[in-house]
């Protein structure tokens, strides 16, 4: 601990003392604890303790019956747990007989201020600190802190009880470590006696009839199977799984979910490989549940690298079963080949749905979610029935537009259940683009490009409906290039492209902003992957897509300019964007670059600015037309605009703009130094676009941000100029005196100033005389370096009490 | 209680319910399909229209030839058009006590019945329906009477001919009984029979029932209706929405607590979302004006195109239609527009507060201010001056038959670049673009109907609980052309009785009870007798005095003194005979306990048996038989009258008297 600080604890040990200054601010004392957590686990704590005696004496001064806090209490209790976490400090607070004063009965616990929630949870937390050693442990079990841990794990308030389900398990893990050293597996009745109390009371807890003890112990499990790897784990699992096992038999099963997180927990566990019994309690366990609380289970079997066959067949089965019956719903014929075939299941229960909509959605929402995670695993099942679930999302998805043909009373009841459900549509069609990883049958692929029309096209769909639609068609028009990938739109998908922007058309004139937005982003993202590609162009010049979509430059809503922006930079890089000429202002801008500029220019929001510098920075690294034609006066021109945007990112981007054209000249590649008359006339054209000033002002922008940027950009042209200080600026040394000036009252926050004209070899010169080095460090600390000290938090906490005073005295 | 269906439309009802003494008229709408079987009639001679060929029969007969013509494979009627009218024969109409109207679209068929059927009764309606009604009928002669027709087409419609021609005028109803659009003096006259109501207003019909208009959240002074008395509601739903749109919200709880709840007027595109069609409308819309094209929405002058102009007033700045022109066309476009934003008190809240501020409720006028909405009585005068393209233009008649759209389609029918955008879904708009085939202009089909929808109906039902619904036949089952989607029909518990045209339903429900007054005087002449806890009886001698439907209990007048005798009582003195009243019975005989009083007086050999009313006790001996059901006993015996009394008398024992 630095001394300014160590002269700063007693005041502050005695503020903290004074129930008649209260500290204002919770925050402050986590950061104190913060702060005593890490000197502790720099050094020694009994040291720490004598050398500040005020620390001591502060939590005796808790012990005394008075007024304090129970915020106060509650960090005199962590921070006693805090530093008894090591032995010898925990011994010598024991000898003040301070930790049973704490911590057992005669302290808060039996007291009033006990009640208080924070007080529990100090205690606790306090307590899980503390249990680090064996001494902790026979603490513990004297003092009779493990039983009032077994009550608190009912406690009202969830952060209690769920903390004190944690310590129970830290203190199992404790106990059990130290003695299964070196023994390997240990017998029950070997287990120490702290941990056979802990066992003893799980088993009384699941065998309880109460439903709520039940979940508590099956809660303390989850926890250990998935936080302790010790081998006592396998034992405590042989112990409990008779009980475990026993909860399955009982109807209703209590507690399914939280069942099915244990045996997930232990599945993932190291119990399986010696306990193969687990995997017949999951199968039973899968059987026994509803569907919508198996579905959990089955997906986390199915993620699962080791587990027997039989049991993920199973699982998939369980899983897929509300698939197969929608599809059985719509089935033709009985017997059209399902999603079970195969697999094994019991005969299919058709009428499984859950017959309230809420639950029959949530159930079918889950499901799709969990197929979509298990889609792209490595471990998914093997064979994947991608044509029947294809199939399936494509029917949930005609039964939420109304347009599924039902072939049964299920389906009738399915078509009324989701027709116009929001919820299923998205899920399914999430799924449905996870989906187009793989293949499918011609006929199938056919009709989701057919369904995925209808929901583009339907008046019907919701915002976030279309923009889930969006998505889907591009990762399906991805998917369908020929032969993979190509960037060849294959000729159904060219089919589908037209009727596509038809629809697209129609959208980008959405009274919904939102439509539009995402509208707007799919045209920027077809464009950029098939914008050189014939078919398409000629598509997409024949429709009225890019004529809309230059004009929603002027859309009113920011997002969709922002978006504007983006797709008509990519029209115009695959040169698909004709000079846009809007019939509100024909005597507007000419060319996309003006246009964009425009934007640039005089924009009054960020995100439109921004995707204009994005679009700007993408053209010059592509050599669009535009910017080749004549790149100075580009670069001029942009870096004018961002260098006095109000926007920091505008700006940061402007430097991003400037170093890659700085590298065009130099040349990135190379790591050495640029060769004398190419850097030469590198400079020139840099002074000539005013990049100088530009990086120089950005030196001392007062967003951090834009600082770095710009320290990175000169130490790079540093880079490249260093080792080449030619003769002539050898010879003559140039004026660097107006620079310099300059630079001073900038730095001092007079940004008003213009540099003027600037020579190269002035700039040079400058560059080197600065220290860009230590600028980029001190740039690279974060703001609130100083301010994060401990020494200013102590500070804090005590300024906050004292202009406290201040006040009180200034009302007399 | 019965309901004479009359009309078969569900969103244009006519039915009348007769409940208790009186026979009220539930809406009068007016079936105007039938007029897309008519050719347009052009506001300019169209050399298209009068050059179509004629229609001649199969055998190259061309006797019809003047009467229907041909256009591509459609036959049409060339003459004036006419209407489908609520059925007259299945009740005689002069009978009709009251006309209640729920919104103005309900109300076209007035003139036909109060002018042509002898009735004298009243109609009830509430303010802004009767005077929007009164534009739309005023709009629908003008639209007729204007190019008038000299033609008028009969022998098709002859039994035998119609059999001959081609769907769908093979299959159109009642073609005899179609009539041809009333005059503006018969408008009148028929409004004048209303009485203007104001919602939640009693209205007392003959002191019989009671009837109160509700609103109904569909158009501005829209109503549902209650008809109830003193133990009987009935609820007349007709017409409703629970969307935030322009009129007053849905008054949901009025509602609940009905015996018989009549449902009507619910949404024609159950499939189609008024907010989807919206956006639908206003996109498609800037896509053909930026595309340079115009744009034509044939609709009524009023209802939704005040939410539409609404919409398009947030939406042209955004979509940078501000230069483009919005022309109304209507001959009550003015009245129209400004009617809508007097009516404040039946608006929605948030168009009520505006008034406060003060501000127009409606921002049309905004859209009248900048110019930017302009409107004209037709397409000739002003119009032909201002009128500039591309633009958007709004005017009558949907079902594109007559009106200033017949105009229009002629106009801008040819190119590809115009488009027509249906909004209204009283007609189908394949149908209605019949006569203009081929077409090259564009046309959208964006319905937009706010009425109830079947989920709605369903919340709606589940919260009101009526123990009896009645609806049309179509709601009870799901549209022929989706028969897959069960949502789209009524569900409900006991399932809706359903209706069909010229159908008479005794409603199922029976009165049972009716409210009488006991005047004070003979009140305080009660002695009531608890029987049970909490209820009294009490014997009472009264006149029952019926007037008006109110039913009175009055002292019955004092027995006549003895006058001496002499003189000769006058006819107006006589006064009924009131017998000696025998005391009234209740309770009932408690057989174990009977028989124990019939052994402690000297019976024996007592027998009892068990019916499925009651007992039998027989006294062997005595040979008599005691019959004892829940409402009667009867002592059978042999002309033994001191038994029978003695008898008697035990079994009087058993009961109350009072």
């Amino acid at each position: 601990m630095d001394p300014e600080c160590a002269r700063l604890l007693p005041a502050l040990c005695a503020v903290l003392a004074d129930p008649r200054q209260p500290v204002a601010d919770d925050t402050c004392l986590e950061k104190l604890l913060d702060w005593f957590k890490a000197v502790t686990e720099a050094g020694s704590s009994l040291l720490l303790l004598q050398e500040n005696p005020c620390l001591v004496e502060l939590l005796f001064h808790v012990l005394k019956p008075q007024d304090l806090s129970s915020r106060i209490l509650s960090f005199a209790l962590r921070l006693a747990g805090t530093f008894a976490a090591q032995e010898n400090c925990f011994q010598y607070l024991q000898q003040g007989e301070l930790l049973p004063g704490l911590f057992g009965e005669h302290g808060p616990l039996g007291a009033a201020a006990w009640a208080a929630p924070t007080v529990r949870s100090g205690w606790i937390q306090g307590l899980r600190s503390l249990a680090q050693h064996p001494s902790a442990l026979l603490f513990l079990a004297d003092s009779g802190a493990v039983d009032t841990i077994f009550s608190l794990q009912g406690d009202p308030s969830l952060f209690v009880a769920s903390a004190a389900g944690q310590l129970l398990v830290h203190v199992l893990d404790l106990a059990m470590r130290g003695p299964a050293k070196g023994h390997g597996r240990l017998q029950a009745q070997d287990w120490p006696a702290c941990a056979q109390r802990i066992v003893c009371h799980l088993e009384d807890c699941l065998c309880s009839e109460a439903a709520p003890r039940v979940t508590q112990a099956l809660h303390v499990l989850t926890t250990a199977f998935g936080h302790c790897h010790g081998l006592w784990t396998q034992g405590l699992w042989v112990q409990l799984s008779p009980l475990v096992a026993r909860l399955l038999e009982k109807d209703p099963m209590p507690a399914p979910h939280a069942l099915v997180e244990l045996l997930l927990s232990v599945a993932r566990s190291s119990v399986p490989s010696s306990n193969p019994g687990l995997w017949e309690t999951a199968a039973q366990t899968l059987s026994r549940l509803s569907p919508m609380q198996a579905g959990p289970l089955a997906a986390g079997i199915l993620k699962l690298q080791d587990c027997p066959q039989a049991l993920r067949t199973q699982a998939f089965g369980v899983l897929l079963r509300p698939l197969a019956c929608v599809l059985e719903a719509t089935a033709q014929a009985p017997g059209t080949p399902g999603l079970l075939e195969g697999a094994a299941g019991d005969p299919m229960a058709v009428d499984m749905l859950p017959p309230s909509k809420s639950a029959c959605v949530g159930l079918l929402c889950s499901t799709l979610a969990h197929l979509e995670l298990l889609q792209p695993l490595p471990q998914r099942p093997s064979p994947w029935p991608q044509a029947p679930l294809l199939a399936a999302a494509v029917t949930i998805l005609r039964f939420c537009n109304g347009s599924a043909a039902p072939s049964s009373e299920v389906g009738g009841r399915l078509c009324a259940m989701l027709v116009g459900c929001v919820r299923v549509q998205r899920a399914a069609l999430d799924f449905l683009g996870v989906l187009s990883q793989g293949l499918g049958p011609r006929e199938l692929v056919t009709q989701v490009f057919a369904v995925l029309l209808e929901y583009l096209m339907s008046p019907d769909s919701s915002p976030t409906v279309l923009k889930k639609a969006f998505q889907a068609t591009l990762r399906w028009l991805l998917s369908s290039a020929v032969p993979p990938g190509c960037c060849d739109l294959e000729p159904r998908a060219q089919l589908v492209l037209r009727e596509l922007l038809a629809v697209l058309q129609k959208r980008l004139c959405s009274p919904c902003w939102e439509v539009r937005d995402s509208g707007l982003e799919f045209l920027t993202q077809m464009t950029r992957r098939w914008g050189g590609q014939a078919g398409f162009r000629q598509t997409l010049l024949a429709s009225e897509v890019p004529k809309l979509a230059s004009q929603l430059l002027q859309d009113p809503e920011s997002y969709v300019r922002a978006s504007a922006v983006a797709a008509a930079g990519q029209l115009s890089s695959q040169g698909l964007l004709a000079a846009p000429s809007s019939p509100e202002h024909p005597a507007g801008p000419q060319t996309p670059l003006e246009e964009l500029l425009l934007v640039l220019t005089t924009d009054s929001e960020g995100f439109p600015r921004r995707a204009a510098m994005r679009v700007f920075t993408e053209w010059l690294r592509d050599g669009h037309m535009a910017v080749a034609e004549d790149r100075e006066r580009f670069m001029a021109r942009v870096l004018q605009a961002a260098s006095g945007d109000l926007d920091w990112e505008v700006r940061v981007q402007g430097l991003e703009l400037a170093l890659i054209f700085l590298q065009q000249l130099l040349g990135a590649r190379s790591p050495g130094a640029a060769p004398p008359g190419a850097l030469a006339q590198a400079l020139r054209a840099l002074c000539r676009v005013q990049l100088f000033e530009f990086a120089f002002r950005s030196l001392f922008d007062c967003d951090r941000p834009v600082a770095q940027k710009s320290c990175d950009l000169l130490l790079f042209l540093r880079a490249k100029a260093a080792p080449s200080s030619s003769p002539q600026e050898a010879g003559d040394s140039p004026d660097v005196a107006p620079v310099e000036a300059a630079l001073q009252r900038w730095r001092a926050g007079e940004q008003g100033q213009p540099l003027g004209e600037l020579a190269p070899e002035a700039v040079l010169a400058v560059l080197r005389s600065m220290d860009l080095e230590a600028l980029r460090d001190t740039l690279a600390e974060s703001s609130d370096h100083v301010e994060r000290s401990p020494q200013s938090l102590l500070q804090d906490v005590l300024a906050a009490v004292g202009v406290l005073g201040d006040n009180e005295a200034d009302c007399y | 209680m019965k309901l004479y269906c009359l009309s078969g439309h569900p969103t244009l009802p006519c039915n009348v319910l007769k409940f208790k003494s009186t026979t009220i008229m539930l809406d009068c709408g007016l079936d105007m399909t039938s007029t897309l079987n008519f050719l347009p009639l052009p506001l300019v001679q169209s050399p298209r229209l009068s050059n179509l060929p004629g229609w001649s029969l199969k055998d190259g007969n061309v006797f019809l030839d003047k009467e229907l013509k041909e256009c591509s494979g459609h036959v049409f009627v060339d003459s004036v058009p006419e209407f489908c009218l609520p059925e007259t024969e299945l009740i005689d109409l002069s009978t009709v006590d009251v006309i209640l109207i729920s919104n103005y679209h309900c109300m076209m068929a007035l003139p036909y019945i109060t002018e042509h059927t002898g009735f004298t009764g009243t109609v009830y309606a509430t303010e802004p329906t009767v005077q929007i009604g009164r534009l739309l009928m005023e709009e629908l002669v003008n639209f007729i009477e204007r190019v008038p027709k000299a033609q008028s087409a009969s022998l098709w419609k002859n039994k035998d001919i119609q059999r001959l021609l081609p769907s769908p005028l093979k299959d159109a109803v009642e073609v005899s009984t179609w009539r041809r659009c009333y005059t503006m003096q018969e408008v009148n006259s028929a409004l004048s029979k209303i009485q203007l109501v104001g919602y939640s207003q009693k209205i007392e019909l003959f002191g019989a029932v009671q009837v109160t208009p509700l609103s109904s959240g569909y158009a501005l002074g829209s109503s549902n209706w209650i008809i109830q008395s003193h133990y009987e509601k009935v609820s007349y739903v007709s017409g409703s929405s629970l969307l935030t749109t322009h009129p007053q919200p849905m008054d949901q709880a009025s509602l609940k607590n009905s015996d018989v709840l009549i449902l009507t007027g619910l949404t024609q595109i159950p499939t189609a979302n008024p907010d989807g069609m919206v956006g639908e409308f206003c996109s498609n819309l800037a896509l053909t004006v930026r595309n340079g094209g115009n744009v034509l929405v044939p609709c009524y002058p009023s209802g939704v195109i005040y939410d539409l102009l609404e919409c398009l007033y947030q939406y042209i700045d955004s979509a940078g239609l501000s230069s483009i022109p919005f022309y109304f066309i209507s001959p009550v476009a003015n009245s129209s527009l400004e009617f809508s934003q007097i009516f404040a008190e039946w608006l929605c809240h948030n168009k009520q507060t505006k008034v406060y501020l003060p501000e127009p409720p409606f921002p049309h006028a905004e859209l009248i201010q900048t110019n930017k909405l302009k409107h004209y009585p037709s397409i000739h005068g002003d119009f032909s001056n201002d009128f500039r393209q591309p633009c958007v233009v709004f005017t009558g008649h949907p079902s594109l038959r007559f009106g200033d759209v017949v105009h229009f389609m002629e106009l801008w029918g040819k190119s590809s670049l115009n488009t027509v955008i249906f909004t209204e879904p009283d007609f189908s708009y394949l149908e209605a673009l019949a006569p203009y085939q081929p077409l090259a202009m564009k046309c959208i089909y964006c319905p937009i109907d706010t009425r109830l929808n079947f989920i709605q109906v369903s919340k709606l039902l589940k919260e009101v609980q009526p123990l009896h619904v009645v609806c049309p036949e179509q709601y009870t089952q799901p549209p022929p052309a989706q028969s897959h989607r069960v949502d789209l029909m009524v569900d409900c518990q006991p399932p809706a009785m359903s209706y069909r045209r010229a159908e008479v339903l005794a409603l199922p429900f029976k009165r049972r009870y009716e409210k009488i007054e006991i005047m004070p005087e003979l009140a305080d002449s009660l002695v009531p007798m608890e029987i049970k806890p909490g209820i009294s009886l009490a014997t009472v001698s009264a006149v029952l005095h019926t007037k008006d439907n109110k039913h009175v209990l009055q002292p019955p007048p004092r027995p006549a003194q003895p006058t001496g005798g002499k003189k000769r009582k006058r006819a107006s003195d006589d006064i009924p005979d009131c017998k000696v009243l025998k005391p009234l019975l209740s309770g009932s005989i408690p057989v174990d306990q009977f028989v124990q009083t019939l052994e402690k007086h000297g019976f024996s050999d007592i027998k009892v048996e068990d019916t499925a009313k009651g007992h039998i006790v027989l006294l062997q001996e005595a040979e008599t038989l005691i019959q004892i059901e829940e409402d009667s006993t009867h002592i059978i015996c042999d002309d033994d009258e001191v038994l029978r009394v003695r008898l008697r008398d035990l079994v009087l024992k058993f009961l109350q008297k009072f």
